[in-house]
């Protein structure tokens, strides 16, 4: 089963490695990570999508927390919370397929911020499947580059997911 | 006042408790060794890096101190790794400090650099490179404090030669504040309780004891235990000195070399109860028939312990003592169920002591040719009860655990985990180091012994009477043995072909060496030994293609074992 992992760590050198290390060296499954400070500078938050049983999640967040570098875990599985992912997507357009590749970015509420004679580049948030629904469509105008942020998530409600 | 940054490291070590550090000098930690030349810290000079981290180690191991070796950049630091791999599976409190190039020069390829912080992540409890002098007296505080906290292990510090000749103030830190990292000492007292109740109904349990019984001290509180409750104990290679071997409890150890009786009682029982071990797959054997009828209390000090091998119905996390002594605190206020327990498992006891006299450890004498099993039932008879046993890795390791009856903790040094052959005499040497006065024995193989021998050196300098027995029979046995049982006797590589005069090699290092080839030589030999001054080598020739048995074949359930004839 697919589980999406929020992890604070201290915002020092090396960090990354630990945890990428963590997942390698003990045969844990990979799918998308993405880092950046959180609010406080000292702290920065990774979201990392991974897949396993009950049992290899547990020794997921067993082994994140036992690192001396991680301050919290938190597995958004089995909470409320809202997931977001960034793709820009480089789609190529010839005169007849423009109108369909506007018709599609405004369904999806999507943007074209880069216009060329031959191409659009599409910027779009959302959900990971929504991003996978776009995709979907926008392949037969033939797709020729896809830059995906790997999804971050946030808890629902007032509440602070975690404190450090 | 200011000091430099390889005097603020000597500085901190010494208000750490640390007397004695083992290393070796180099470019990138000459500073640090201008400073050592007249200061009260006592530094051994091994003859090879890695020996100066089993040195600490052995060090860390019999006192239970922070071991703390010391070794230059590059090739001195990469030398290192095997000993410090060696600790963090067999989790050894230690700290490494490695010297490294200037800070400007970091990621240039200069001369004698490796990345040890990433070469040593996956092998250190923790690692930190100091880039900044204001940052190394709290650095040394944390290394230290993350090295004997909760699940002990090696932290390394990478000191590049800059830091070290930079100048700051130093103030040492009080305390610690690592936000991440705040282990669990007090176990869970509802879950304690449990296990109680879980133990007084049990008919048929068993202690399943490991290493972190002698890491957490808990010697005395597991002695409790047993005796109260006459829970049989079986305790794993780690914990062979945990439980004193000759206790009518003692069921010695499980697993691939396990006695009959304790695979046999692990595999009938309805309670496991394991404390401070890890379900290892040499302990384990086929896990899903491992106590496959019990249920399972896990107590552990590092929940990823918990669950990681096996399903676990009442999982305590926290440090031994602790849990130990608010459970037999727990069972001491219900005399009564206690008293039932007794009555309730006298026919799972008879049934273990059935097993016993069935297949006791045992081997066949012989008056023609030295057995190994017999040399180490000798050591055993000759030496004191405190006597510091080491040992290298394969046949003769396994032999020890399986004879030598320890009787107190923190006596027997092995290299577990990670089975590094080499271990034994630079830890001998580290033992020594902290016990002078004390037996220390390093009981080897004729394999393992070449893999570190260079450090006769270090005995002969130091003058340190560790007794070294070479259970010679010129193979590499352990893989002998398998080749001969699972590969139809194909000995590939496994002839040490040239006889190694290992007499004359003690002699050129200027310590004593003696001969044992028959039977009869044996115990003079040995007595010979013990009464020699100074560093002594045993060379004692075995009986060739002796096997280790019980085997459990890998794969097999620990029930199916191959037993002595």
């Amino acid at each position: 089963m697919k589980h999406t992992i929020s992890v604070l760590v201290e915002n020092e050198f090396g960090v990354l490695s630990r945890i990428s290390g963590l997942f390698s060296g003990r045969g844990f499954n990979i799918e998308s990570l993405s880092v950046a400070p959180t609010q406080d500078p000292d702290v920065s938050r990774m979201t990392l999508v991974t897949r396993g049983d009950d049992r290899i999640l547990e020794q997921i967040t067993k082994q994140l927390n036992k690192l001396i570098s991680t301050i919290k875990v938190v597995d958004f599985t089995d909470e409320e919370f809202i997931e977001r992912e960034l793709a820009l997507i480089k789609v190529a357009t010839e005169a007849e397929s423009r109108a369909e590749a506007l018709r599609i970015v405004d369904i999806f509420r999507a943007k074209v911020i880069d216009v060329t004679p031959k191409s659009y580049t599409i910027e779009i948030t959302g959900a990971p499947a929504k991003i996978d629904g776009i995709l979907e469509l926008l392949r037969p105008m033939g797709i020729k580059e896809v830059v995906r942020s790997g999804p971050v998530v946030i808890g629902r409600g007032a509440k602070r997911n975690w404190s450090a | 006042m200011e000091l430099t940054g390889s005097q603020i490291l000597l500085e901190a070590l010494k208000l750490e408790g640390v007397d004695t550090v083992f290393g070796y000098p180099g470019g990138a930690v000459i500073n640090i060794y201008d400073d050592l030349f007249e200061s009260s810290i006592k530094h051994v000079l091994t003859r090879h890096e890695q020996a100066a981290v089993h040195a600490a180690d052995g060090y860390a191991r019999c006192t239970g101190k922070v071991g703390v070796a010391i070794a230059t950049s590059g090739p001195g630091a990469t030398n290192t790794i095997t000993g410090i791999a060696t600790a963090f599976m067999d989790s050894i409190p230690m700290v490494i400090i490695t010297g490294q190039v200037p800070t400007p020069l970091i990621g240039n390829d200069a001369f004698q650099e490796a990345d040890m912080v990433g070469i040593t992540r996956p092998c250190t409890k923790h690692n930190f490179l100091v880039k900044d002098i204001r940052d190394l007296a709290r650095t040394i505080k944390e290394a230290f404090y993350i090295a004997r906290t909760g699940r002990p292990g090696p932290v390394l510090i990478d000191l590049p030669k800059d830091v070290q000749v930079s100048s700051h103030v130093f103030s040492y830190p009080e305390t610690v504040n690592l936000r991440g990292y705040k282990p669990t000492y007090s176990g869970n007292i509802r879950q304690v309780e449990k296990a109680a109740k879980m133990i007084l109904e049990a008919k048929k349990p068993v202690l399943y004891v490991g290493g972190g019984i002698n890491l957490s001290a808990a010697n005395d509180e597991l002695l409790k235990l047993a005796e109260m409750t006459r829970i049989p104990v079986t305790t794993t290679l780690m914990a062979m000195s945990a439980f004193p071997q000759r206790h009518p409890l003692a069921l010695g150890m499980l697993g691939m070399h396990g006695t009959f009786y304790a695979n046999m009682a692990v595999t009938d029982c309805d309670l496991l109860i394991a404390i401070g071990a890890r379900f290892d797959d040499r302990v384990t054997g086929r896990i899903d028939s491992f106590a496959e009828k019990a249920k399972v209390i896990h107590v552990d000090i590092d929940p990823t312990t918990i669950r990681k091998n096996v399903e676990v119905d009442l999982p305590i996390v926290g440090d031994l003592k602790d849990v130990l002594s608010k459970l037999t605190g727990c069972l001491l206020q219900k005399t009564e169920l206690l008293e039932d327990l007794i009555d309730a498992t006298e026919a799972w006891r008879g049934m273990v002591a059935e097993w016993k006299e069935r297949h006791p450890m045992g081997y066949r004498s012989s008056k023609s040719v030295i057995k190994p099993q017999f040399v180490i039932e000798k050591i055993r008879e000759l030496t004191e009860d405190n006597a510091i046993i080491t040992t290298e890795v394969g046949q003769h390791q396994m032999w020890t655990a399986q004879f030598f009856q320890f009787t107190q903790p923190r006596t027997f040094l092995t290299s577990g985990g990670l089975g590094t052959m080499g271990f034994g005499l630079p830890a001998a040497l580290g033992a020594q180091v902290a016990f002078p006065d004390r037996q220390v024995i390093d009981i080897s193989g004729d394999g393992s012994f070449q893999m570190n021998s260079q450090e006769l050196a270090t005995l002969v300098q130091y003058q340190l009477p560790v007794k070294i027995a070479i259970l010679n029979n010129n193979y590499l046995g352990m893989v002998r043995q398998w080749q001969q049982m699972f590969f139809d006797k194909r000995y590939s590589q496994t002839v040490m072909e040239l006889p190694i005069d290992f007499i004359k090699l003690a002699e050129a290092y200027g310590a004593t060496g003696l001969q044992a080839s028959k039977v009869e030589d044996v115990e003079a030999t040995i007595i010979q030994a013990l009464e020699t001054p100074g560093p002594v080598l045993m060379n004692f020739k075995v009986s060739r293609e002796e096997n280790v048995l019980p085997m459990v074949p890998a794969g097999k359930a620990i029930h199916e074992m191959v037993l002595a004839s």
